[in-house]
């Protein structure tokens, strides 16, 4: 799993309000090198929620500076998008889990796949 | 050197290895037949051969079978086995089956569309009759004109129709007379204490007699149920209620002749000819363990110039090819019965109630779901647990992009965020490289190849999305939502992609229809029809239609016809919520149904064209899942067949669906081979 993937997954336990972000648990991350597209990552940036991103990346040991707040301008900083490119394409979550922030389920991540089925009485 | 003598020499190689190859084509076919036939070949010439690839099962037509032997001198017989990629030919003298057998191994027969290479072997002739044989119904006896035509005339004014008591009934596809005890079909049984007034007709005694002189029974039946059948009315495939009546039945056909079809658990179809005033005597495992029912049609296929002989203990054959047609006329058959009155104690146990077995209808299929709980477990055994058995198999027909969602994902800004729900094996995720798109799925295994190409897919269910609400700026849900067993959860499913889409965000939705020729166009899943079967089929590549649902083999040529299902129930209420098998690359003939798909096995690199015919696979079913079932194959061997629920829509369903769904406008919609399309946009 990817940051990216995990950017947009939310938990969807039935009655809980706060399911964003999933918090990660990994057991096994994995860094691979993915062409950097400068053009293709200015236009992921705003459809991302940046803080949840850096708070993944946080929880991955992989924040590679970056800034709490989205920097103004960064179609032209080619440093800044080269790290988010890192963060969102590159890492990825091998083995592990995600956790539900409020109701506390996990899901499982394996071989890269997070499975988020639900039981029938959480759906 | 001289050229020529060089380029003989060549030539004189060429054929050495061409007439090599036909040889050992030769004699992996009489391998072949041996092993998965039982048939086994004669070393020394006889009159009798067998043609392989010649058979019917190949798409080879009797006409033309029969021209290309012809040339080689007499032929005495020609016997085509339903479904057999084989078919046997005796001639007259030795000499000629030799003549055939030299000429005609190895060449190709052109037979309609299809081309066919033929090997032959001799075989000894009556082997190759009792080797046939084993695939009719066991203890199963037809016995012609057993009643005269005045007789008949007697026994059809026996029965009165014109009054009318609580044991005659109109049934949806046929009337229904019962004497001396009243069968049920609510439960499929006979109240035994209580008999109805009126007893057998005097009628029938002298026939009953006669067939207790002739052994076909050894006690007078006490139950008589008349059916009448007009034109174009059948009765579902049943097994006789174990519990309910004693061994034989017997069954006599009265003012026009049918075919009945038998149907072995195993997969075996026969269809027998039932000709008028021809007595059918049941017994044994073809009472307890086939089932046999009659295919509401208007025509039947018969062999077009063979009259049944009183001597033949088989019955005739009804086969596809170069076969005459018969207009059915009204047909009453008189089926007397036995009551039981101890439990049964049958050697078939999987097919008696009294033994606890599955009940008097196998194969079971399951019901349109009723509940909410009914649904999920009807969706997870036959659509997720297929489509986790079936991965790979499926995968690998599902290469081709189809072209106009190829286009809705096209016209899409660069960097949008689009959202596969049910996205298979990725196709879609990346036909336009300038999205940012994340895929999920039910079925791990296909989540699993889409990681395995480097796509970001999860597993997830379709009504439970576990992305942001209103974090799409497209959704596409192709080929999912017909998976839904109720309208309610179809809805939810629509809802939920809605859900995930941004203002002005657009979800393309396709669904199968079930008009499947649409502007008198026939889409390309009734098309492939057309392509031979079984055998030449198997090329190496698997091909990709434009349809949800490409069938990757069509193995099944059995003729379940489908409105009808295993079960006696053939009172109206009980057989219409009975899921019914499709028939594939046929026309629908109900929106809630049963697709199979045949799991491709093992290929025989070489001799595709012939093993695969025989469906030579033989792959251990019992692991791979409940609703898989190896009973759909004809022949009786072991292709394992999953069936898929479906719920294909009528025209204007899925807008009528879609409009339900507060927040959302139908931008259009349009017929898209085979199947029914919307775009909707998100207000």
């Amino acid at each position: 799993m990817k940051l990216l993937t995990h950017n947009m997954l939310t938990s969807h336990v039935k009655g809980v309000t706060k399911g964003y972000p999933l918090l990660i648990k990994a057991t096994e991350v994995k860094v691979n090198e993915v062409d950097f597209n400068p053009k293709f990552v200015c236009r992921m940036i705003p459809k991302l929620e940046w803080s949840a991103l850096v708070q993944a990346a946080d929880q991955l040991g992989h924040r590679e500076d970056l800034p709490g707040e989205l920097v103004p301008d960064y179609e032209k900083n080619e440093d800044f998008l080269r790290k988010v490119h890192r963060v969102l394409l590159e890492v990825e979550v091998i083995e592990g889990c995600l956790q539900c922030p409020e109701s506390g389920r996990e899901f499982p991540i394996s071989r890269g796949i997070p499975n988020m089925l639900l039981n029938e009485d959480e759906a | 050197m001289d050229c020529t003598v060089v380029n003989n020499v060549k030539a004189a190689a060429r054929r050495g290895k061409e007439v090599k190859k036909v040889l050992r084509k030769q004699l992996k076919a009489s391998h072949t037949l041996l092993k998965h036939e039982g048939i086994s070949t004669a070393s020394q010439p006889t009159k009798n051969l067998v043609v392989a690839n010649g058979g019917l099962g190949n798409g080879v037509s009797r006409e033309d079978l029969s021209a290309a032997m012809k040339q080689f001198g007499n032929v005495e017989s020609l016997f085509m086995p339903p479904q057999k990629p084989y078919a046997f030919v005796t001639y007259r003298s030795e000499d000629d089956a030799r003549k055939a057998h030299t000429q005609l191994n190895g060449q190709k027969l052109q037979s309609g569309e299809n081309s066919v290479t033929l090997y032959l072997s001799y075989v000894d002739s009556e082997k190759h009759k009792e080797e046939v044989l084993v695939h009719f119904p066991e203890e199963l006896a037809l016995v012609e004109d057993f009643v005269s035509p005045e007789e008949e005339i007697l026994l059809l004014a026996a029965v009165d129709w014109s009054t009318s008591n609580q044991a005659q009934k109109a049934l949806k596809h046929r009337r229904v007379k019962h004497y001396g005890f009243e069968f049920r079909y609510d439960n499929n049984n006979v109240d035994k204490d209580k008999p109805l007034p009126a007893g057998l007709p005097e009628e029938c005694l002298p026939v009953l007699h006669r067939c207790l002189q002739d052994g076909h029974i050894n006690f007078l039946p006490d139950q008589l149920t008349v059916n009448q059948y007009e034109t174009g009315q059948g009765i579902p495939p049943h097994i006789d209620t174990h519990s309910a009546f004693e061994d034989t039945i017997l069954s006599l056909s009265l003012g026009a002749k049918t075919v009945m079809e038998f149907r072995h658990p195993d997969g075996r179809v026969v269809p027998v000819v039932l000709p008028e005033r021809s007595l059918l005597v049941m017994k044994g495992e073809s009472r307890y363990l086939w089932t046999h029912g009659i295919t509401p049609r208007k025509f039947d296929l018969v062999p077009a110039c063979e009259t049944q002989s009183a001597d033949h203990s088989e019955p005739n054959l009804v086969s596809h090819g170069g076969l005459t047609l018969s207009k059915r006329g009204t047909r009453t058959s008189f089926t007397f019965r036995k009551i039981r009155h101890e439990p049964c104690c049958c050697a078939f146990p999987s097919a008696c109630d009294s033994q606890g077995g599955s009940s008097p209808c196998p194969p079971s299929q399951p019901s349109l779901p009723s509940c909410h709980a009914d649904a999920t477990r009807l969706e997870e055994e036959y659509v997720h647990r297929v489509y986790d058995a079936i991965a790979s198999h499926f995968s690998s027909t599902r290469h081709t992009p189809w072209p106009r969602v190829c286009h809705f994902l096209s016209a899409l800004q660069p960097g949008s965020v689009l959202a596969d729900v049910g996205c298979g094996n990725g196709k879609y995720l990346g036909v336009n490289p300038q999205l940012i798109t994340v895929g999920c799925d039910r079925s791990s295994s296909l989540v699993q190849i889409c990681a395995e190409r480097g796509f970001n897919a999860f597993v997830s269910d379709a009504l439970s999305v576990p992305l942001r609400t209103d974090s799409c700026d497209a959704c596409i849900s192709i080929a999912v939502i017909h998976h839904f067993s109720t309208q309610e959860r179809r809805l939810a499913a629509v809802r939920e992609l809605v859900r995930l889409l941004k203002p002005g965000g657009q979800a393309l939705i396709y669904v199968w229809a079930y008009e499947q020729e649409y502007n008198k166009q026939k889409s390309k899943y009734l098309k492939d029809h057309n392509k031979p079967q079984n055998g030449e089929k198997s090329k190496d590549k698997p091909e990709e239609g434009q349809e949800p649902h490409e069938e990757p083999s069509v193995l099944t040529t059995s003729h379940l016809d489908n409105n009808y299902t295993g079960g006696l129930k053939d009172d109206s209420k009980m057989t219409e919520s009975k899921l019914s098998v499709h028939t594939n690359r046929t026309a629908f003939n109900s929106q809630d149904l049963l697709v199979p798909w045949h799991l491709k096995g093992r290929k025989t690199r070489g001799e595709e064209e012939f093993s695969s015919s025989l469906h030579t696979t033989n792959c251990p079913d019992s692991k791979l899942s409940p609703s898989v079932d190896t009973s759909q194959v004809p022949g009786g061997s072991s292709v394992p067949v999953f069936h898929r629920y479906y719920h294909v829509f009528q025209q204007g369903e899925l807008e009528q669906l879609c409009i339900e769904v507060t927040g959302v406008e139908v931008q259009t919609s349009y017929h898209d081979q085979g199947n029914w399309c919307v775009i909707l946009q998100k207000e």
